[in-house]
């Protein structure tokens, strides 16, 4: 894909405007689930796509090759699938390769050839010194090289998944005949999330389509995000290179540089994406205050101004978020150790029709769940913790209310 | 004397003279047009500021202005700053010799549109149409009155535009601020708003027009809201808009409900169930930056008609600094929107209505040529009436009667003088399309529709005329 | 269009919902009422959007399960009671009309409503009860059992809004930010404390005068009736009300002539 701007964006628009409804569950004790609720899911909220693109991620869905990067390579033409698989046997050890599966699903045309290999980098090729000698690769810098070197330079090939033990599936069509189409009911996972896609172009391109990933992160997206030229500014210049035109793009790599390289928390990165108000920040005590004062000053090009609602997920972990001021819509449910995240509450109810609980989520409070610790966080309004001993309520369906301290949060959750 | 609504003309009693407070001439000419004896002469007087190239006189009498008041500068009617118009770099063709030009006097010509979404293709069974299509209106010229509310223009002006429309067989455009219940007998020549406010949108209001419009944003204004003041809400306007008499009437920026494109669509949907989807629905936008992708957007989301209102588009109130600086021109958002529906093949589904200063027949078939299928008409429909571009249509204090608040200066407008006139504007630019048609050897307005080939620039940059998507003349 | 399993008996047309696509749905409900049908009774209610939109008579529907967004909009005289939560637009431009709603209510309920009433037992997301507005005898009604969210009736241009804090825990105020900013019009009434830094611009604290009891008695007894709660109980605590400074709350924004 060698001009990918040809591809991705054929209007030479600033970015790719898209919108849509997004879902996400995890089972956070790790049991695992079909894809068959997700996918119902998404059907519920057809009207929130326009059939232009669907997709989902799954994790914890290759057991059998659980150290191994799957990648989830698309072709247009065979050619382009032997040129790839002669770079890959050059760069990597591939312990296994075969066809996606699928299936002949109505309303699903003019799917590009789908492939995928479990790999591992070559150890001499994994961690290669830079020029300097100074910085050694991790295996993860190196996967996302090559997956760069592929999507960039190999005309007709697209890597749309790297992670390991995960897998991103998409394409164009409405979310839930895509589902159908890659079999998804018969991939058990711990943690799925899905999104239903409606562009304002016609992106007749399956690699276009959410979930967005990079490694095992995947993140779907509901929202324009008006800062996008700030944001792909700042990115440039760490080393990403935006070359979907999507807002969500964006998030994945701003997820990346703040977790994976300059190890931030993921709640603290949720300040960033959505920062409090300066008017907020001013009330708060210290050393809060100068805490997110910092942040601003630091990483204000990295907030996502405008309206979005996303769902970020990798391995272990799912965060829901919404920006500060609450322009897109975003529910939680749980039940036991499931957590839902969706764009309405009806398909939570739908899939879930005894759900304990159900909360609309807070802007700029993120609500995450992680593997064998339940929800740590479950994005409600904190603001009051500042004025009142204790913080929140925390309502469930029919009244009843739990209330938390600000410390006991984790522990109650 | 008594002509001036801005107070210029004093009679001082001792000297037995008319004197005039220069500084408050709006150039209006009301009272040199009713003077009865020509004695009246209006000429630009600026104050005597030293030469500036950068520093202009606009730009320091409105920052004394501020100064003294610390608000934001109001003003009205579209942006008079000297950005390109394409229009007048743009020039039409001829048939001469190899296809014979129509004498539009002698030969039919026909100048029938229909808005509303079209399907791709018609289906047949025994040779029976099978295809319902969706919901259409008809109008016998491309020609339409822009949104313009009552409030701000006054009740004359608004019943003399409903009376044109219906004498030509088109539509005029209530604006966001209601509609008066006398008016409701012209419902099949009226589109009605739905916009941030929510003036007086009701059942009645929504299933009595032809076509029910979501205003997003106006040419002048893009991105932001209007307050029509309380001194204005008089008892037939809180009646129009059901408001209570003399409170603020707030147009928030954004409708509260349509933060994102499937929002729109929600809303589209909901006034089609609200009007059991026998109206088309309108969605007006400002020419902005990336007007192509938004309407593309806008045509998935299920609208039948696109307004696009270009940077010069016309209000009673804008921010100065807003109309000034934001949007882009009609010409070049209007030609990227259309092909850009082409190309994604999508164009048959929506109609597009161009909007943003249209001066004659000649702009209005250039702009049919780029790719719409009507202009709305707001300024001319105005002027028409006897407007003269003051630019104080804020103040309330027209001398015109067209958006006067002063109940005694509203009378001075006529309503059946006032639609005469707009008729015979209609009938005019009409009959010189139809010549200009004629001329090109057409004899059908939609084959001209997005027909690029009968326009040629001159004066403008390779980048301008991609944009455009026409070839320079020669 | 009416399934074979809608069963319409004595005016009440009962009608099994999952899988019905809303546009076919609220199709059902013009053509039920069209035959006749006074009462509706919908089941397996999921997400379905529009319910009650476009509808002029008197009917009563009754909705179990989880109604979609734009629940009521446009709505011009039905009476609706939902027993589960409601999302997002619910009654948006509402006319006239009733909605009772068992539970929690998603962003923008009431939005430039402009009559009826809605009742909602729990909480409501935010920008609730936005740019209402009041005409003549129109005069729309919110009450909330629980609390709203930010942007809580900003650009307020008339009704009334009453706010019951019932699901606020014992010391916790209500954390809505921008409370009535703009606001121009209609009066907000709010039991349970509020942090008067949290107020939006224009916006006055004032103790309740005699007809504002009477307008928060009424309201909070025939809330009490719906949700059979003990309005007495309610009543006991302290109310304040909200009050536009000014009906000119942008006034002077504006310089003079240009």
């Amino acid at each position: 894909m060698r001009n990918l701007d040809r591809i991705t964006n054929p209007f030479n628009d600033d970015k790719v405007i898209a919108n849509c409804g997004i879902f996400g569950v995890m089972n956070t004790a790790g049991g695992k689930m079909s894809g068959r609720d997700v996918i119902e899911a998404m059907a519920n909220m057809h009207d929130r796509g326009n059939g232009l693109g669907g997709g989902f991620a799954a994790y914890g869905i290759y057991p059998e090759h659980p150290e191994e990067y799957a990648l989830h390579v698309m072709f247009e033409t065979q050619r382009a699938r032997e040129e790839t698989e002669r770079a890959l046997q050059e760069w990597f050890r591939i312990g296994a390769q075969e066809p996606i599966p699928t299936r002949n699903t109505r309303g699903i045309a003019n799917a590009p050839i789908l492939w995928r290999y479990f790999v591992e980098p070559l150890q001499e090729e994994a961690i290669p010194p830079t020029p300097d000698g100074a910085i050694a690769l991790t295996p993860d810098d190196y996967v996302v090289d090559r997956v760069m070197v592929i999507n960039t330079s190999i005309d007709g090939a697209f890597v749309f998944s790297s992670g390991k033990n995960m897998g991103v599936f998409k394409g164009v069509g409405h979310a839930e005949d895509i589902g159908t189409f890659f079999c998804l009911d018969e991939y058990q996972a711990y943690l799925w999330t899905g999104h239903s896609r409606f562009p304002t172009n016609t992106q007749a391109w399956w690699g276009g389509a959410h979930p967005f990933s990079i490694l095992d992160w995947t993140v779907v997206h509901n929202g324009e995000i008006s800062s996008y030229g700030t944001n792909r500014a700042f990115l440039e210049m760490y080393g990403y290179y935006c070359s979907m035109h999507t807002d969500t793009e964006v998030i994945a790599y701003a997820t990346d540089l703040l977790v994976r390289k300059h190890g931030l928390p993921i709640s603290v990165v949720a300040k960033v994406f959505a920062a409090p108000l300066w008017q907020d920040i001013d009330r708060m005590p210290s050393p809060d205050r100068e805490t997110y004062t910092a942040l601003r000053q630091v990483y204000g090009s990295l907030l996502m101004n405008g309206p979005f609602a996303v769902i970020i997920a990798h391995q272990g972990e799912m965060i829901g978020l919404r920006d500060r001021i609450n322009l897109r819509p975003l529910v939680a449910g749980s039940k036991g150790d499931l957590l839902f995240l969706a764009s309405e509450e009806a398909p939570i109810r739908l899939v879930c029709p005894d759900v304990e609980r159900t909360w609309a989520v807070q802007g700029g409070e993120p609500v995450i769940g992680r593997l064998f610790e339940g929800i740590v966080e479950p994005g409600v309004d904190r603001s009051a913790v500042y004025e009142e001993p204790c913080i929140e309520r925390f309502y469930g369906h029919k009244g009843q209310r739990e209330v938390h301290s600000l410390s006991g949060m984790r522990a109650a959750m | 004397m008594r002509q001036c609504s801005f107070d210029v003309h004093a009679y001082d009693e001792e000297d037995d003279a008319i004197v005039s407070a220069d500084d408050r001439c709006v150039g209006c000419q009301r009272c040199a047009t009713y003077c009865p004896t020509g004695a009246i002469t209006i000429r630009l007087s600026e104050r005597d500021f030293r030469l500036n190239a950068n520093w202009r006189p606009e730009h320091l009498m409105d920052i004394k202005r501020q100064a003294e008041t610390g608000g934001v500068i109001l003003t009205g009617m579209g942006n008079d700053k000297p950005y390109r118009i394409y229009w007048d770099h743009l020039l039409l063709n001829a048939s001469q010799v190899t296809n014979p030009s129509i004498d539009p006097l002698r030969e039919p010509m026909e100048l029938r549109t229909f808005l509303g979404a079209k399907p791709d293709r018609l289906r047949f069974a025994d040779g029976r149409l099978l295809t319902e299509l969706a919901p259409q209106v008809r109008l016998e010229m491309p020609i339409l009155f822009s949104a313009m509310s009552y409030g701000a223009i006054t009740y004359n002006a608004q019943l003399a535009l409903m009376q044109a429309a219906e004498e030509c067989g088109t539509l005029c455009n209530t604006g966001e601020g209601g509609w008066p219940r006398d008016f409701r007998r012209f419902g099949k020549n009226v589109i009605v708003q739905c916009a941030s406010g929510r003036f007086g949108v009701d059942f009645d209001y929504l299933n009595q027009a032809a076509v029910v419009e979501i205003k997003i944003g106006q040419g002048a204004k893009p991105g932001i809201g209007g307050h029509l003041p309380g001194e204005k809400v008089t008892p037939l306007v809180a009646e129009t808009r059901m408001i209570p008499v003399g409170t603020d009437a707030l147009s928030p920026a954004p409708q509260h409900d349509i933060y994102s494109i499937e929002d729109l669509s929600t809303l589209i949907y909901a006034l089609k169930e609200a009007t059991n989807y026998e109206k088309p629905v309108s969605v007006k936008i400002a020419a902005v930056h990336n007007a192509p992708a938004i309407a593309s957007g806008i045509a998935r989301a299920g609208a039948d008609i696109i307004a696009i209102d270009g940077v010069r588009g016309g209000t009673g109130a804008a921010p100065k600094v807003i109309r000034d600086n934001v949007g882009i021109p009609i010409e070049l958002a209007l030609a990227a929107v259309d092909r850009r529906l082409r190309r994604e093949g999508i164009r048959n589904r929506v109609s597009l209505v161009a909007a943003g200063g249209f001066r004659s027949s000649a702009d209005v078939i250039k702009a049919i040529a780029l790719g719409a299928d009507a202009v709305y008409i707001g300024t001319a429909a105005l002027v028409a009436m006897g407007c003269t571009l003051c630019q104080q249509c804020y103040t309330g204090k027209c001398a015109w009667g067209i958006t006067s608040a002063d109940p005694v200066l509203a009378k001075r407008l006529n309503p059946d003088i006032a639609t005469r006139r707009l008729v015979n504007l209609v009938k005019a630019w009409s009959l010189e399309i139809k010549e200009m048609l004629g001329g090109m050897g057409i004899n059908a307005i939609e084959s001209v529709r997005g027909n690029r080939l009968h326009l040629r620039g001159v004066g403008l940059e390779e980048w301008e005329l991609e944009t455009l998507g026409v070839r320079g003349a020669g | 269009m009416l399934r074979e399993d809608s069963a319409l008996s004595d005016r009440v047309l009962s009608i099994d919902t999952s899988g019905v696509y809303y546009r076919d749905l609220n199709k059902m409900l013009r053509e039920g009422v069209a035959k006749g049908a006074r009462e509706f009774v919908l089941r397996g209610v999921t997400g379905q959007r529009y319910i009650g939109t476009g509808l002029v008579e008197r009917v009563s529907i009754k909705i179990f399960g989880t109604p979609g967004n734009d629940l009521g909009a446009f709505m011009d005289g039905p009476s609706i009671e939902v027993f589960g939560n409601a999302q997002d637009g619910l009654g948006n431009t509402m006319n006239s009309g009733k909605i009772v709603v068992h539970g929690n209510a998603g962003d923008l309920l009431g939005m430039a409503m402009r009559g009826g009433k809605i009742f909602v037992k729990g909480d409501a997301g935010c920008r609730s009860a936005i740019h209402m507005k009041e005409y003549r005898d129109m005069r729309p009604t919110v009450v909330i059992g629980g609390t709203a969210r930010d942007f809580f009736a900003e650009y307020m241009a008339g009704g009334e809004v009453v706010l019951l804090g019932l699901t606020l825990p014992p010391g916790v105020r209500h954390s809505c930010a921008f409370m009535g900013t703009g606001m121009h019009g209609g009066r907000i009434y709010i039991r349970g404390a509020i942090d008067p830094s949290k107020l939006g611009k224009g916006v006055i604290i004032q103790e309740l005068s005699e007809p504002d009891w009477e307008t928060v008695k009424a309201r909070v007894a025939e809330f009490a009736a719906y949700f059979d709660m003990d309005a007495g109980a309610i009543l006991s605590a302290p109310f304040v009300k909200l009050c536009p400074a000014s009906t000119r709350p942008y006034g002077v924004l504006y310089a003079g002539r240009n």
